[in-house]
Protein backbone atom coordinates (compact mmCIF):
# COMPACT_ATOMS: atom_id res chain seq x y z
CA UNK A 1 0.00 0.00 0.00
CA UNK A 2 1.19 3.17 -1.20
CA UNK A 3 2.72 5.17 2.10
CA UNK A 4 2.36 8.90 1.97
CA UNK A 5 3.94 10.07 4.67
CA UNK A 6 6.73 9.10 6.79
CA UNK A 7 6.67 5.99 9.21
CA UNK A 8 7.35 7.40 12.86
CA UNK A 9 11.01 6.01 13.28
CA UNK A 10 11.47 8.24 9.94
CA UNK A 11 10.89 11.85 10.61
CA UNK A 12 13.50 13.59 10.32
CA UNK A 13 14.81 16.28 13.86
CA UNK A 14 16.86 18.97 13.69
CA UNK A 15 20.86 17.72 13.95
CA UNK A 16 23.93 19.16 15.17
CA UNK A 17 25.80 22.12 14.12
CA UNK A 18 29.50 22.39 13.00
CA UNK A 19 30.74 25.76 12.39
CA UNK A 20 33.33 26.56 10.17
CA UNK A 21 36.90 27.67 11.88
CA UNK A 22 37.25 31.13 13.12
CA UNK A 23 38.85 33.39 9.55
CA UNK A 24 37.00 31.69 6.87
CA UNK A 25 35.38 33.37 4.74
CA UNK A 26 34.02 31.98 1.81
CA UNK A 27 31.60 29.82 3.57
CA UNK A 28 29.03 27.44 2.56
CA UNK A 29 26.16 25.45 4.35
CA UNK A 30 25.70 22.12 4.16
CA UNK A 31 22.44 20.28 5.82
CA UNK A 32 22.85 16.81 5.40
CA UNK A 33 20.94 13.80 6.35
CA UNK A 34 22.26 11.31 9.23
CA UNK A 35 20.79 8.58 10.94
CA UNK A 36 22.59 5.42 12.20
CA UNK A 37 21.18 2.46 13.51
CA UNK A 38 23.32 2.04 16.78
CA UNK A 39 22.73 5.25 18.67
CA UNK A 40 18.52 4.62 18.48
CA UNK A 41 17.58 7.59 17.40
CA UNK A 42 15.39 8.94 14.54
CA UNK A 43 16.96 10.59 11.17
CA UNK A 44 18.64 14.15 11.62
CA UNK A 45 20.17 16.93 9.79
CA UNK A 46 23.54 18.26 10.46
CA UNK A 47 24.64 21.22 9.62
CA UNK A 48 28.24 21.56 8.31
CA UNK A 49 29.89 24.85 7.22
CA UNK A 50 32.58 24.37 4.82
CA UNK A 51 35.38 26.68 3.86
CA UNK A 52 34.94 26.79 -0.07
CA UNK A 53 38.52 28.75 -0.52
CA UNK A 54 39.51 25.00 0.25
CA UNK A 55 37.19 23.30 -1.40
CA UNK A 56 36.82 21.29 -4.91
CA UNK A 57 33.82 22.84 -7.19
CA UNK A 58 31.23 19.05 -6.66
CA UNK A 59 28.94 18.34 -3.78
CA UNK A 60 31.40 14.97 -3.64
CA UNK A 61 34.39 17.20 -2.70
CA UNK A 62 32.49 18.97 -0.19
CA UNK A 63 31.49 15.81 1.61
CA UNK A 64 34.82 14.27 1.30
CA UNK A 65 35.77 17.03 2.91
CA UNK A 66 33.77 17.20 5.68
CA UNK A 67 34.04 13.13 6.58
CA UNK A 68 38.15 14.03 6.26
CA UNK A 69 38.11 17.32 8.15
CA UNK A 70 35.09 18.15 10.31
CA UNK A 71 33.24 14.40 11.05
CA UNK A 72 34.77 11.52 9.99
CA UNK A 73 31.35 9.59 10.90
CA UNK A 74 29.50 11.14 8.36
CA UNK A 75 28.67 7.94 5.70
CA UNK A 76 27.83 7.95 1.97
CA UNK A 77 28.95 5.45 -1.20
CA UNK A 78 31.88 6.94 -3.58
CA UNK A 79 33.95 5.41 -5.91
CA UNK A 80 34.66 6.80 -9.82
CA UNK A 81 34.12 10.63 -8.81
CA UNK A 82 33.61 10.98 -12.31
CA UNK A 83 30.22 9.91 -13.05
CA UNK A 84 30.31 6.49 -14.62
CA UNK A 85 30.21 4.29 -11.52
CA UNK A 86 26.78 5.32 -9.94
CA UNK A 87 27.53 5.42 -6.71
CA UNK A 88 27.19 8.61 -5.19
CA UNK A 89 23.88 8.97 -6.31
CA UNK A 90 21.79 11.36 -3.56
CA UNK A 91 18.98 13.71 -3.39
CA UNK A 92 20.47 17.26 -3.81
CA UNK A 93 18.61 20.36 -3.60
CA UNK A 94 15.84 18.35 -4.08
CA UNK A 95 16.47 16.49 -7.11
CA UNK A 96 18.07 13.07 -7.65
CA UNK A 97 21.91 12.90 -9.14
CA UNK A 98 25.44 12.06 -8.72
CA UNK A 99 27.26 14.18 -6.18
CA UNK A 100 30.32 14.48 -8.15
CA UNK A 101 29.07 15.57 -11.19
CA UNK A 102 26.92 18.11 -9.24
CA UNK A 103 28.13 21.91 -9.29
CA UNK A 104 27.90 23.16 -5.54
CA UNK A 105 27.45 26.70 -7.26
CA UNK A 106 24.31 24.88 -9.41
CA UNK A 107 23.08 24.58 -5.84
CA UNK A 108 20.18 27.39 -4.47
CA UNK A 109 21.15 28.39 -0.85
CA UNK A 110 22.48 26.00 1.28
CA UNK A 111 23.20 22.81 0.05
CA UNK A 112 20.39 20.03 1.08
CA UNK A 113 21.53 16.58 0.93
CA UNK A 114 18.99 13.74 1.15
CA UNK A 115 19.77 9.51 0.28
CA UNK A 116 17.73 8.90 -2.66
CA UNK A 117 13.95 9.20 -1.67
CA UNK A 118 11.44 6.86 -0.76
CA UNK A 119 14.26 4.04 0.38
CA UNK A 120 15.44 2.28 3.58
CA UNK A 121 18.18 3.42 4.82
CA UNK A 122 21.32 1.16 5.98
CA UNK A 123 23.22 4.42 7.38
CA UNK A 124 23.24 8.20 6.07
CA UNK A 125 23.02 8.54 2.53
CA UNK A 126 23.08 5.01 1.87
CA UNK A 127 20.10 3.37 0.82
CA UNK A 128 19.59 -0.51 0.74
CA UNK A 129 18.75 -1.28 -3.16
CA UNK A 130 18.65 -5.04 -2.64
CA UNK A 131 15.54 -4.48 -4.09
CA UNK A 132 16.68 -2.23 -7.29
CA UNK A 133 19.18 -4.74 -8.49
CA UNK A 134 16.50 -7.39 -7.98
CA UNK A 135 13.97 -5.61 -10.28
CA UNK A 136 17.42 -5.05 -12.55
CA UNK A 137 17.82 -9.12 -12.86
CA UNK A 138 14.50 -9.56 -13.09
CA UNK A 139 14.39 -8.69 -16.81
CA UNK A 140 17.33 -10.92 -17.61
CA UNK A 141 19.70 -7.97 -18.57
CA UNK A 142 21.34 -10.36 -21.19
CA UNK A 143 21.46 -11.33 -25.10
CA UNK A 144 18.83 -14.48 -24.99
CA UNK A 145 19.28 -15.94 -28.61
CA UNK A 146 17.71 -19.61 -29.94
CA UNK A 147 19.77 -19.68 -32.92
CA UNK A 148 23.35 -21.61 -32.44
CA UNK A 149 26.09 -19.60 -31.80
CA UNK A 150 28.18 -18.68 -34.89
CA UNK A 151 32.07 -18.83 -34.58
CA UNK A 152 32.91 -15.49 -34.53
CA UNK A 153 30.72 -12.38 -32.21
CA UNK A 154 26.82 -11.74 -33.54
CA UNK A 155 27.06 -9.42 -35.86
CA UNK A 156 24.93 -6.03 -36.22
CA UNK A 157 24.35 -3.31 -38.42
CA UNK A 158 25.90 0.50 -37.68
CA UNK A 159 21.51 1.27 -37.93
CA UNK A 160 20.99 -1.11 -35.51
CA UNK A 161 23.70 -0.48 -33.29
CA UNK A 162 22.83 3.30 -32.99
CA UNK A 163 19.07 1.87 -31.83
CA UNK A 164 20.75 1.28 -28.45
CA UNK A 165 22.38 4.59 -28.08
CA UNK A 166 21.11 6.09 -25.04
CA UNK A 167 20.32 3.03 -23.42
CA UNK A 168 22.90 1.51 -22.86
CA UNK A 169 24.83 4.08 -20.68
CA UNK A 170 22.84 3.84 -18.09
CA UNK A 171 24.64 3.40 -15.12
CA UNK A 172 22.36 2.04 -12.74
CA UNK A 173 22.37 4.85 -10.27
CA UNK A 174 18.42 4.55 -9.22
CA UNK A 175 18.55 8.13 -9.52
CA UNK A 176 15.50 8.02 -12.18
CA UNK A 177 13.46 5.21 -9.76
CA UNK A 178 13.63 6.52 -6.82
CA UNK A 179 12.79 9.93 -7.97
CA UNK A 180 9.74 8.73 -9.44
CA UNK A 181 6.02 8.94 -7.80
CA UNK A 182 4.65 5.75 -8.93
CA UNK A 183 7.98 3.86 -7.93
CA UNK A 184 7.44 5.35 -4.56
CA UNK A 185 3.61 4.44 -4.04
CA UNK A 186 4.13 0.97 -6.23
CA UNK A 187 8.16 0.40 -5.97
CA UNK A 188 7.72 -3.64 -4.81
CA UNK A 189 5.58 -3.89 -8.05
CA UNK A 190 6.41 -1.64 -10.80
CA UNK A 191 9.67 -2.07 -12.03
CA UNK A 192 10.69 1.09 -12.21
CA UNK A 193 12.48 3.74 -14.79
CA UNK A 194 16.05 2.07 -14.77
CA UNK A 195 14.59 -1.44 -14.83
CA UNK A 196 12.32 -1.05 -17.62
CA UNK A 197 15.35 1.10 -19.85
CA UNK A 198 17.13 -1.77 -19.59
CA UNK A 199 14.25 -4.06 -20.45
CA UNK A 200 14.00 -1.78 -23.43
CA UNK A 201 17.65 -2.14 -24.22
CA UNK A 202 17.13 -5.07 -24.71
CA UNK A 203 13.86 -5.53 -26.50
CA UNK A 204 15.56 -2.97 -29.24
CA UNK A 205 18.83 -5.18 -29.84
CA UNK A 206 18.76 -6.75 -32.73
CA UNK A 207 20.66 -9.66 -31.84
CA UNK A 208 18.49 -10.85 -29.28
CA UNK A 209 16.21 -13.17 -30.09
CA UNK A 210 13.33 -13.35 -27.11
CA UNK A 211 11.60 -10.06 -27.78
CA UNK A 212 8.46 -11.61 -27.70
CA UNK A 213 9.07 -13.13 -23.90
CA UNK A 214 10.68 -9.94 -22.89
CA UNK A 215 7.25 -8.23 -23.68
CA UNK A 216 4.98 -11.27 -22.31
CA UNK A 217 7.09 -10.48 -18.97
CA UNK A 218 5.73 -6.81 -18.72
CA UNK A 219 2.05 -7.40 -19.60
CA UNK A 220 1.31 -7.17 -16.21
CA UNK A 221 -0.68 -4.12 -14.82
CA UNK A 222 1.93 -2.94 -12.35
CA UNK A 223 5.57 -4.10 -13.97
CA UNK A 224 5.36 -1.70 -16.48
CA UNK A 225 1.73 0.16 -16.70
CA UNK A 226 2.20 1.88 -13.48
CA UNK A 227 4.24 4.52 -15.60
CA UNK A 228 1.68 7.41 -16.14
CA UNK A 229 4.44 9.62 -18.29
CA UNK A 230 5.19 11.58 -15.16
CA UNK A 231 8.68 12.61 -16.59
CA UNK A 232 10.56 12.77 -13.60
CA UNK A 233 12.95 10.06 -14.27
CA UNK A 234 13.98 11.67 -17.66
CA UNK A 235 14.06 14.81 -15.71
CA UNK A 236 16.61 13.67 -13.57
CA UNK A 237 18.82 11.44 -15.14
CA UNK A 238 22.19 12.34 -14.17
CA UNK A 239 23.55 10.89 -17.89
CA UNK A 240 20.69 12.74 -19.67
CA UNK A 241 19.09 9.51 -20.87
CA UNK A 242 15.30 9.46 -21.07
CA UNK A 243 13.83 6.52 -19.46
CA UNK A 244 9.98 7.99 -20.10
CA UNK A 245 10.56 7.71 -23.37
CA UNK A 246 11.99 4.02 -23.53
CA UNK A 247 8.59 3.28 -21.82
CA UNK A 248 6.82 4.59 -24.12
CA UNK A 249 8.43 3.02 -27.24
CA UNK A 250 7.15 -0.50 -25.11
CA UNK A 251 3.80 0.39 -24.31
CA UNK A 252 3.74 1.03 -28.29
CA UNK A 253 5.17 -2.55 -29.25
CA UNK A 254 2.76 -3.69 -26.50
CA UNK A 255 -0.02 -2.39 -28.79
CA UNK A 256 1.39 -3.00 -32.24
CA UNK A 257 1.86 -6.52 -31.67
CA UNK A 258 -1.77 -6.94 -30.70
CA UNK A 259 -1.83 -5.70 -34.28
CA UNK A 260 -4.25 -2.96 -33.47
CA UNK B 1 18.38 -12.62 8.95
CA UNK B 2 16.38 -10.01 10.95
CA UNK B 3 16.33 -6.60 9.52
CA UNK B 4 16.78 -3.90 11.64
CA UNK B 5 13.98 -1.10 12.04
CA UNK B 6 15.14 0.89 8.70
CA UNK B 7 14.16 4.41 8.58
CA UNK B 8 12.64 6.03 5.17
CA UNK B 9 14.40 8.03 3.34
CA UNK B 10 11.87 11.77 2.77
CA UNK B 11 10.68 11.70 -0.28
CA UNK B 12 7.78 13.92 -1.09
CA UNK B 13 8.64 16.78 1.38
CA UNK B 14 12.09 17.29 -0.20
CA UNK B 15 11.65 16.62 -3.89
CA UNK B 16 11.61 20.09 -6.24
CA UNK B 17 8.99 19.53 -8.36
CA UNK B 18 8.90 19.48 -11.73
CA UNK B 19 6.62 21.09 -13.74
CA UNK B 20 5.50 17.84 -15.45
CA UNK B 21 5.15 15.89 -12.13
CA UNK B 22 2.56 18.90 -11.11
CA UNK B 23 0.47 18.39 -14.18
CA UNK B 24 0.68 14.91 -13.62
CA UNK B 25 -1.29 15.11 -10.26
CA UNK B 26 -3.34 17.85 -11.49
CA UNK B 27 -4.23 15.61 -14.20
CA UNK B 28 -5.80 13.08 -11.94
CA UNK B 29 -7.22 16.14 -9.66
CA UNK B 30 -8.95 17.57 -12.25
CA UNK B 31 -10.10 14.04 -13.37
CA UNK B 32 -12.54 13.49 -10.21
CA UNK B 33 -12.90 16.81 -10.18
CA UNK B 34 -15.02 16.33 -13.51
CA UNK B 35 -17.01 13.10 -12.10
CA UNK B 36 -17.91 15.17 -8.97
CA UNK B 37 -19.14 18.09 -11.25
CA UNK B 38 -20.90 15.79 -13.16
CA UNK B 39 -23.14 15.24 -10.07
CA UNK B 40 -23.87 19.13 -9.90
CA UNK B 41 -25.09 18.85 -14.03
CA UNK B 42 -26.96 15.61 -13.30
CA UNK B 43 -29.04 18.01 -10.66
CA UNK B 44 -29.63 20.80 -13.01
CA UNK B 45 -31.01 18.35 -15.47
CA UNK B 46 -33.43 17.16 -12.36
CA UNK B 47 -34.31 20.24 -11.61
CA UNK B 48 -35.20 21.01 -15.24
CA UNK B 49 -37.15 18.07 -15.07
CA UNK B 50 -38.79 18.60 -12.52
CA UNK B 51 -40.87 21.92 -13.50
CA UNK B 52 -39.88 25.57 -13.86
CA UNK B 53 -40.30 26.24 -9.97
CA UNK B 54 -37.34 24.09 -8.96
CA UNK B 55 -35.36 25.29 -12.48
CA UNK B 56 -35.59 28.63 -11.21
CA UNK B 57 -34.11 27.55 -7.85
CA UNK B 58 -31.28 26.01 -9.44
CA UNK B 59 -30.65 28.37 -12.02
CA UNK B 60 -30.37 31.24 -8.81
CA UNK B 61 -28.48 28.76 -7.23
CA UNK B 62 -25.73 28.25 -9.93
CA UNK B 63 -25.45 32.36 -10.51
CA UNK B 64 -24.56 33.01 -7.70
CA UNK B 65 -21.36 33.50 -7.02
CA UNK B 66 -20.75 29.79 -5.11
CA UNK B 67 -22.02 28.56 -8.13
CA UNK B 68 -20.05 30.34 -10.51
CA UNK B 69 -17.00 29.47 -8.63
CA UNK B 70 -18.06 25.79 -8.98
CA UNK B 71 -19.16 25.85 -12.69
CA UNK B 72 -15.95 28.05 -13.66
CA UNK B 73 -13.92 25.29 -11.78
CA UNK B 74 -15.47 22.47 -13.38
CA UNK B 75 -14.89 23.78 -16.71
CA UNK B 76 -11.46 24.14 -16.31
CA UNK B 77 -10.92 21.07 -14.59
CA UNK B 78 -12.67 19.53 -17.77
CA UNK B 79 -10.86 21.92 -20.75
CA UNK B 80 -7.27 21.10 -18.74
CA UNK B 81 -8.13 17.44 -18.37
CA UNK B 82 -9.02 17.30 -22.18
CA UNK B 83 -5.98 19.47 -22.87
CA UNK B 84 -3.48 16.99 -20.83
CA UNK B 85 -5.44 13.83 -22.63
CA UNK B 86 -4.63 15.21 -25.76
CA UNK B 87 -0.62 15.73 -24.50
CA UNK B 88 -0.93 11.84 -23.11
CA UNK B 89 -2.30 10.87 -26.83
CA UNK B 90 0.85 12.12 -28.51
CA UNK B 91 3.04 10.37 -26.03
CA UNK B 92 1.27 7.39 -26.47
CA UNK B 93 2.70 7.30 -30.29
CA UNK B 94 6.15 8.42 -28.96
CA UNK B 95 6.26 12.00 -29.43
CA UNK B 96 7.43 14.51 -27.22
CA UNK B 97 9.35 12.97 -24.68
CA UNK B 98 12.07 15.32 -24.59
CA UNK B 99 12.75 17.57 -21.63
CA UNK B 100 12.02 20.63 -23.58
CA UNK B 101 9.09 18.89 -25.12
CA UNK B 102 7.43 17.95 -22.38
CA UNK B 103 7.74 21.48 -20.69
CA UNK B 104 6.71 23.74 -23.73
CA UNK B 105 3.57 20.92 -23.86
CA UNK B 106 3.13 21.33 -20.45
CA UNK B 107 2.79 25.51 -20.81
CA UNK B 108 0.24 24.95 -24.31
CA UNK B 109 -2.00 23.29 -21.96
CA UNK B 110 -2.18 25.48 -18.71
CA UNK B 111 -2.58 28.39 -21.61
CA UNK B 112 -5.30 26.05 -23.65
CA UNK B 113 -6.98 25.48 -20.74
CA UNK B 114 -7.14 29.08 -19.68
CA UNK B 115 -8.26 30.47 -22.81
CA UNK B 116 -10.70 28.06 -23.17
CA UNK B 117 -12.56 28.29 -20.13
CA UNK B 118 -12.46 31.97 -20.79
CA UNK B 119 -13.90 31.37 -24.53
CA UNK B 120 -16.40 29.27 -23.16
CA UNK B 121 -17.97 31.58 -20.48
CA UNK B 122 -17.70 34.38 -22.71
CA UNK B 123 -20.05 32.86 -24.81
CA UNK B 124 -21.94 31.91 -22.12
CA UNK B 125 -22.21 35.44 -20.82
CA UNK B 126 -22.31 36.45 -24.51
CA UNK B 127 -25.64 34.37 -24.81
CA UNK B 128 -27.01 35.85 -21.96
CA UNK B 129 -27.20 33.06 -19.39
CA UNK B 130 -26.95 33.76 -16.10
Amino acid sequence: MAEFTLPKNSKVQKGKKFPAKAGAKNVRTFRVYRWNEDDGQNPHIDEYEVDMDSCGPMVLDALIKIKNEIDSTLTFRRSCREGICGSCAMNIDGGNTLACTKAIDDCKGDVKIYPLPHMPVVKDLVPDLTNFYAQYASIKPWLRTETPAPDKERLQSKEDRAKLDGLYECILCASCSTSCPSYWWNGDKYLGPAALLQAYRFIADSRDEDTGARLDELEDPFKLYRCHTIMNCTNTCPKGLNPAKAIGEIKKLMVERKGV
Amino acid sequence: MPQPARPLSPFTTIYRWPLAMALSIVHRMTGIAIAIGLLLVVWLLLALAHGPESYATARALCGSWLGLVLLFGWTWALTFHLANGIRHLFWDVGKGFSIQQAKASGIAVIVASLVLTALIWACVFAQGGK
